[in-house]
């Protein structure tokens, strides 16, 4: 299979496991001494480091999951995410560059829709016997503004 | 968020009542449509000190940012001399921005973009193109002067590398404005240090203003609302600390003081201690007592919508602007200090999981006021109790206490004339 299906695979599993609330598994798409950061294009093109979502270990994703299953409050909603084809990049040791645009819609409790982020992914993608799994994934936004909060990870 | 919500009839502020003392805020004061009129008028442009930006963002001649006062769209330039100078973003022509980006270096003057009249970089009127017409036919009349017109201007002051502005004659010194518990907490942070921007996000709240610069002066809630905290043994009302609210009552400081270890029974049978819930990863909370003074949580709040915060090692600035009555930019700017390590800039970056519109002990701030705009949707008559900690404006050494909350409307009320 060629790296471009591969990769859309894996993000349609990845967009699957949100969109199905099945958090708990999300952290297994990523290797233990990862990159998971949520940006926006204006900080990223700034260079500025921080996100309002970094973790560097997937440690720090399980406590994600666990702060959002039994810490923090928030109103009942979910994810659609629409996920385009992944521009492949570079292929070096630390894995696959990929570039990946989506779109993700927000449903609220109350019924409400409403696009709650664009954007792209930016991804180095680990290729071993395990298969694909990321190194990094930054996420970066169109926008930096987001409405009300971000719970449920991108 | 709906706009179509039925507000108070109230013709003008003098029927606008308010019922009691600081202990009651009733519910019409973050609904009623003309209040935003009047709060531009009489708390954004009166005797404020108004966040504007960072010296840093423009640290050279010619360097501008594009900002708000309110609701009123501002410019902050540096100008050849290396003073700061601010001014309405507003052409004196047509209305039309002066400035349409949200920043720029290098600057040798603005014109508006619609008819090319042009300003110097502290907002004076310089020229108005064809004042003398073309081929000697049109143009302004003779007696028009461009030193006759131009945008407002602000008056602008720094405190440790931030810069303020006001358009008020009679606006104390920002020393004096703050008082010296809360001035000593900027001092505390900023003091002595070079400080960058490593972030910046707005985040989109579906509630009055208001709502929001009273949550950041409520540290009744802090252990409640955010359970990550209480989950994970990090902050409690038991452990130290306190509340400071300043002279004017508009300025508060909210303390927490790191943990002696006790077992604390303070939140027995709450939702929030049901279980004993552990970090994997605990660079998340590998505080470095960076300040020496064991505080491991710091709130400074300024009167009308501004924080400076300290959450373990990661610092912030929130900036929080009405888009309407019932609709709030909240602006979350994350810094470090020029001269931090490597190590150190990766744990604040840890560290900032705690704040921003996704933040551990902070996402929770970007709903609940939408939960009392809708909770108050028919309720003009009624109102909001804020009896912790009694009915004064003092400081406390409890952080069990609404006093900041009471003080922000004391001096709400005070100007607004309410």
């Amino acid at each position: 299979m060629s790296a471009v299906l591969r990769v859309a695979e894996l993000n349609a599993a990845y967009a699957q496991t949100i969109d199905s609330d099945r958090l708990e598994s999300w952290p297994d798409f990523f290797i233990e001494d990862c990159l998971y950061k949520i940006t926006s294009a204006d900080n990223h093109k700034r260079g500025y480091s921080a996100g309002i979502v970094y973790a560097d270990s997937r440690a720090m994703l399980r406590d994600r999951v666990t702060a959002l299953r039994t810490a923090n409050i928030y109103e009942r909603q979910s994810y659609r995410h629409i996920i385009g084809l992944p521009l492949i990049g570079a292929t070096n040791p630390s894995g696959i560059a990929a570039e990946t645009p989506f779109l993700v819609a927000r449903i609220m409790r109350d019924g409400r829709t409403d696009v709650f982020a664009t954007g792209v992914y930016l991804d180095v993608i680990r290729d071993d016997a395990r298969g694909l799994r990321f190194a990094e994934r930054v996420v970066v936004c169109d926008s930096r503004h987001f409405d009300t909060l971000l719970a449920i990870p991108l | 968020m709906s706009t179509d919500t039925i507000s108070p009839d109230h013709a003008s502020v003098s029927n606008l009542c308010w019922p009691g003392d600081l202990t009651r805020v009733p519910f019409w004061a973050y609904r009623d449509r003309d209040l935003p009129k009047l709060e531009q008028q009489r708390i954004f442009e009166g005797a404020v000190w108004n966040f504007l930006c960072l010296e840093s963002e423009i640290p050279d001649p010619g360097d501008w940012r594009a900002t708000v006062v309110g609701r009123t769209p501002v410019v902050v330039a540096r100008d050849a001399d290396g003073t700061i100078a601010a001014f309405e973003n507003r052409c004196a022509h047509r209305g039309a921005l002066i400035c349409l980006d949200d920043s720029g270096r290098g600057a040798k003057d603005f014109q508006c973009v619609y008819h090319a009249w042009c300003y110097d970089l502290r907002g004076n009127l310089r020229s108005v193109a064809f004042q003398r017409g073309v081929n000697g036919k049109g143009g302004m009349p003779p007696g028009f002067r461009v030193q006759d017109h131009g945008p407002r201007k602000l008056r602008t002051t720094t405190l440790h590398g931030l810069v303020f502005g006001t358009f008020a004659n009679d606006t104390p010194p920002i020393e004096e404005f703050l008082g010296s518990d809360v001035l000593a907490r900027f001092d505390r942070v900023l003091g002595g240090r070079k400080i960058e921007i490593i972030g910046r996000f707005v985040e989109v709240l579906p509630n009055n203003w208001k709502l929001y610069a009273e949550n950041a002066r409520d540290s009744y809630h802090a252990s409640l609302l955010h359970l990550f905290f209480a989950t994970f043994r990090l902050n409690r009302l038991s452990q130290g600390g306190g509340l400071t609210v300043s002279p004017n009552g508009g300025c508060s400081v909210s303390e927490t003081i790191a943990p002696t270890e006790a077992v604390d029974r303070s939140y027995d049978g709450m939702r929030s201690a049901a279980d004993d819930y552990r970090l994997e990863d605990l660079r998340m909370i590998d505080v470095v007592d960076e300040h020496l003074d064991r505080v491991r949580h710091q709130i400074v709040t300024v009167f009308p919508n501004f924080v400076l915060q300290k959450t373990q090692n990661a610092m912030a600035l929130r900036f929080f602007t009405p888009a309407g009555v019932d609709r709030t930019n909240l602006e979350w700017i994350f810094f470090a200090y020029v001269d931090d390590t490597p190590e150190m800039r990766k744990r604040r970056l840890r560290h900032l999981n705690l704040g921003g519109p996704a933040g551990f002990v902070s996402m929770e701030d970007g709903c609940v006021g939408g939960f009392v705009e809708r909770g108050i949707t028919t309720a003009e008559d009624g109102a909001a109790i804020v009896e912790m900690g009694g009915a004064g404006v003092e400081s406390q050494p409890t952080r069990a206490t609404e006093a900041a909350v009471r003080g922000f409307w004391s001096m709400w009320r005070g100007m607004m004339g309410i």
